[in-house]
């Protein structure tokens, strides 16, 4: 094995600059004559904006300018589009409002930007917004999914009756309802899936430059994928084609899907900066994040299992109102559907499932894909009715679970809900984790927590996701109205050092560090003489981003293709070289070899010829040595796995400690392990963040009431144990580096692993429900209530 | 406007600034000093530390004026460049840190915490580290980090061992 090569833990490139101050995040840039923008967002959930009068705030000392939607409109700005189209089960297509990028005529969510102010410093700019008066007309408004849907609900679009975007199913609804019809029990669940903020701690920011001169737009964002960005304004928004558009993503500090979207202020900057002539920053404070970007999950749903006298699993039957905010966001609807429902069989043997998807407007946040995507509320469904089911028939929670997963011997496994599976070994990693997690000693572990006082619980779940988005044809045919390939240039320079060009993007996954050893690996370059680009539109060629933990299973695949080129052409060079022919040409270790003899050329010494073609097979290769690739994915990954947790629960004051958290993961082929691990830590983290303590809590008006880091809980260094991280690999079989996917594994797997170790660990008080946040007070009250005092 | 005199990373500044600019305002819009960062508006994330007159503060919290007469250290000036500080070491070695964001506060603050607790324990270091917030590492690393800064610091400090990150 190369030292810096796959499978090696090499310390990140990326770290010197971050550590020394030096990152270079969207607000640090500070470009000649930079300007700032605020916007002034509605208070109401819903009203009617009757007028704006931006008299005062146009004279205030530094204002450039403060606009309106009308201005917006005036302009022939486009909304901002929806990347994803649903079919409903009629075959009519689903409900699509307009997005204006500054609300008008109305407001539909508190935080919706109705005016923006632009001025020569941050400072003017706020000043003059307070003198912005804007009379609003407050209109009933809805918040909750069971509100949306009452008869009489306030609409949030009157083209949409009931509030419905969506009613879309997937599955065999007979074969199902025959399932349960020779069922010898059935456990049904009602769950909620709470609403979360994806919170990266770097706040969003845009700033667009328009070059007078050049008649060309540059933008610097916040964005895990610029080139959708670009697509999207090009097309949609800003209505300026691609070679008059630059985007640049440079560091970007966390994004965990919120910063995937096409976002109403990455287009008016830009517009703003040609109307004042000035390059437009502007950047989010916090609680302008909680009201602008996406939330996610915000699921209300009920689900039957049927089983047979032994406990397998024969039939789900699954209802789902899914909350899509005020206005679609860029894949909001794909989100509870084809990245959820799909899910449904999880590792299990299910033979008929069928699932129905009502995507609901509400006068609240759009909602759309957090680390996870649709897959933590597919697994937490799962593994509540998993547990729920052992109870009630009397089986063991691990043994329901054994007995229903998936076998290594039934690969590739067709599940009833589209997808197919292409390999995995789910019985390794339910071993691996519960040997890590020595369920065996449990019990000691248990009395041990109760002379001090505290309930432990045990909890485990079973998951697997699908990752690699994804085949483009696939996905076209399901409605996303883009391609999900990804593409990547290798430019190998004259003295062998390289360069690579990936249309993904990196906003804390490392890729300047891994995608460096799967280049040191196959070309044999040393890791310090490899550079990793991206976030860049002028500089990649082009790229659909970073999201899904896609980044190494589908732009790490486009590196291999296109280093698969490199070596192809520097075999042409090296026969010419070695005046042996192409097919005796062998390349390993950084070398071509005549093969079965000594004689060999450097990698560096082909790479120098191609260059320098002196002595070269001018008339059959071209000089230089450069490719590119795109590559289409021919499957999902499905990465799977085990988690398994361990709580204390003080039963005097409600408090869940997380005390052991040991998982077992096959996230297919690993590059880096470290990396790897970091990436599981973190999801961990948030995944525990949604089980235990976070919520965007809305009042009945449509006020968020959990708008701040004061109010909206996260969790912090001492709520969180050391995690025990193992991996399982089994190889994928249709990539060319066998690999799966880690980013979003922690999150998906994890919830439902402390809400059965709460539950675990109350059963003895009687208590068999709790919904996330499983926090203090919730779980008091839930004490109470079994306990039949005054909850 | 108030005029104010500070010293930042050892470097003597006299400026002018509003009476509401907040000492991190002040260092990432006028000195362009922008390793400092800001993650909220309520004091709760942490990415903001710097310390002041040798503590850890939230530079957030702070006005710029209070700052007058005083010596501020920002992650730019915790080394000199080329030799890091044993706790930016250790964030490189321990894998402590991902986006990046987080990391200058964290740093400031981590290096504070071991100035007031040289020999501290895992559950110590999570308590100290309560006023910074960590979205991507679920903090596991940071702590490791931590732990080896202090193990390293200690070694050095020990009898005729060579001063390591002479900032303080």
């Amino acid at each position: 094995m190369n030292s810096e090569g796959m499978g090696a833990s090499v310390a990140r490139k990326e770290d010197r600059r971050f550590l020394i101050g030096k990152g270079r995040y969207t607000d640090d840039l500070q470009l000649p004559g930079q300007t700032t923008a605020v916007f002034l967002r509605s208070p109401h959930a819903h009203a009617a904006i009757r007028s704006i009068d931006a008299t005062a705030a146009r004279k205030a000392p530094g204002v450039l300018a403060v606009l309106t939607g009308e201005d917006v409109a005036a302009d022939g700005l486009g909304g901002i589009p929806c990347g994803w189209q649903i079919t409903n089960k009629d075959g009519s297509k689903m409900v699509e409002p307009p997005h204006p990028a500054l609300a008008l005529g109305k407001a539909r969510h508190a935080g919706d930007p109705v005016v923006m102010v632009v001025a020569q410093t941050k400072a003017q700019a706020k000043d003059a917004a307070q003198l912005v008066e804007i009379d609003y007309e407050p209109l009933p408004a809805v918040a909750h999914l069971p509100a949306a849907v009452a008869s009489g609900a306030p609409r949030v679009w009157d083209e949409a009756a009931g509030n419905v975007c969506f009613d879309w199913h997937i599955g065999d609804s007979a074969a199902t309802e025959a399932e349960f019809g020779k069922a010898a029990r059935v456990v049904s669940i009602d769950l909620v899936n709470n609403r979360i903020a994806p919170n990266a701690i770097e706040p969003r920011a845009a700033n667009g430059f328009y070059d007078y001169a050049l008649d060309h737009y540059t933008l610097y964002t916040t964005s895990q994928n610029p080139h959708l960005i670009r697509l999207l304004l090009g097309a949609f928004s800003l209505k300026v084609p691609e070679h008059k558009l630059r985007i640049v993503a440079p560091d970007v500090g966390g994004g965990f899907g919120s910063k995937i979207f096409h976002y109403a202020e990455e287009l008016l900057v830009l517009w703003a900066s040609k109307r004042v002539g000035f390059p437009v920053k502007w950047t989010s404070e916090r609680s302008e994040a909680f009201l602008s970007d996406a939330h996610g999950r915000d699921h209300v749903t009920h689900a039957d299992l049927a089983l047979d006298a032994d406990g397998r699993f024969r039939g789900l039957r699954v209802r789902t109102l899914a909350n899509m905010g005020a206005y679609l966001s860029s894949f909001a609807p794909a989100i509870p559907t084809y990245l959820s429902a799909t899910l449904l069989s999880g590792p299990y043997v299910i033979p008929a499932i069928y699932s129905e998807v009502k995507g609901i407007f509400t006068n609240t946040v759009p909602v759309d894909a957090v680390r996870g995507a649709g897959r933590p509320e597919t697994t937490y469904l799962l593994e509540r009715l998993a547990d729920k089911a052992a109870r009630e028939l009397g089986i063991d929670r691990v043994e329901i679970r054994r007995k229903n997963l998936i076998q290594v011997d039934q690969f590739p496994y067709q599940t009833p809900v589209a997808l197919q599976y292409d390999i995995g070994d789910y019985q390794a990693t339910l071993d691996m984790a519960l040997q890590a997690i020595d369920l065996d000693h449990f019990a000691e572990r248990k009395a041990e927590s109760e002379k001090r006082g505290k309930l432990r619980g045990f909890g485990i779940s079973t998951y697997i996701e699908a990752c690699g988005i994804a085949p483009s044809a696939l996905v076209g045919a399901l409605g996303a109205r883009a391609g999900l390939y990804e593409a990547a240039t290798v430019r190998v320079h004259p003295t062998g050092s390289v360069t690579v060009f990936t249309g993904t993007h990196s906003h804390g996954q490392g890729h300047e560090t891994t995608f460096a050893q799967l280049v040191s690996e196959q070309l044999g370059v040393p890791f310090d003489s490899i550079e990793v680009v991206h976030g860049d539109t002028d500089r990649i060629p082009f790229g659909m981003g970073t999201y899904g933990s896609r980044s190494a299973a589908v732009g790490g695949s486009a590196i291999v293709k296109a280093m698969d080129k490199i070596v192809d052409k520097g075999k042409k060079i090296a026969a010419h070289l070695l005046e042996a022919s192409v097919a005796d040409i062998e390349f390993s270790d950084g070398k071509f070899r005549v093969a079965g003899t000594d004689r060999e050329k450097s990698f560096g010494e082909v790479a120098f010829a191609a260059y320098v073609p002196h002595n070269y097979p001018i008339d059959t290769v071209e000089p230089g040595l450069e490719d590119s690739a795109f590559y289409d994915p021919k499957n999902f990954t499905f990465p799977a796995g085990c988690h398994c947790v361990e709580v204390e629960v003080d039963p005097e004051t409600g408090v869940v400690q997380v005390v052991d958290v040991a998982i077992a993961d096959d996230v297919g082929v690993i590059i880096n392990p470290m990396i790897v691990d970091g990436q599981a830590h973190g999801g961990l983290a948030q995944g525990i963040g949604q089980a235990l303590y976070e919520e965007c809590v809305y009042d009945d008006s449509g006020q968020l009431l959990s708008g701040s880091f004061m109010s909206y809980c996260m969790p912090r260094a001492a709520d969180l144990p050391m995690f025990r991280v193992g991996n399982h690999v089994t190889a994928c079989t249709h990539n060319p580096v066998g690999i799966k996917g880690v980013g979003e594994v922690g999150a998906i797997g994890v919830p439902p692993a402390v809400i059965n170790a709460v539950l675990d660990a109350l059963a003895p008080l009687g208590v068999t429900h709790i919904d996330m946040p499983a926090t203090p007070e919730k779980v008091w009250r839930a004490i109470q209530a079994a306990q039949g005092g005054a909850a | 406007m108030a005029s104010i005199t500070l010293k930042v990373n050892d470097r003597s500044h006299a400026v002018d600034v509003e009476p509401r600019t907040l000492l991190v305002d002040l260092l990432r819009e006028q000195l362009r000093l922008t390793g400092t960062h800001v993650g909220c508006d309520t004091s709760q994330c942490g990415a903001c530390t710097v310390w002041v007159d040798g503590r850890a503060i939230k530079s957030c919290t702070m006005l710029a004026v209070e700052a007058d007469g005083a010596a501020v250290t920002t992650i730019e000036g915790l080394a000199p460049e080329g030799h890091p500080h044993p706790m930016q070491a250790a964030f490189h070695d321990c894998h402590g840190l991902q986006c990046g964001y987080c990391t200058p506060g964290m740093v400031m603050s981590a290096t504070d915490l071991l100035r007031q607790n040289p020999n501290p324990t895992e559950d110590e270091v999570r308590h100290g580290l309560e006023g910074n917030l960590c979205r991507c590492t679920g903090y596991h690393n940071i702590v490791r980090a931590v732990l080896q800064a202090a193990e390293v610091m200690r070694a050095a400090q020990g009898p005729g061992a060579a001063e390591v990150g002479g900032a303080r």
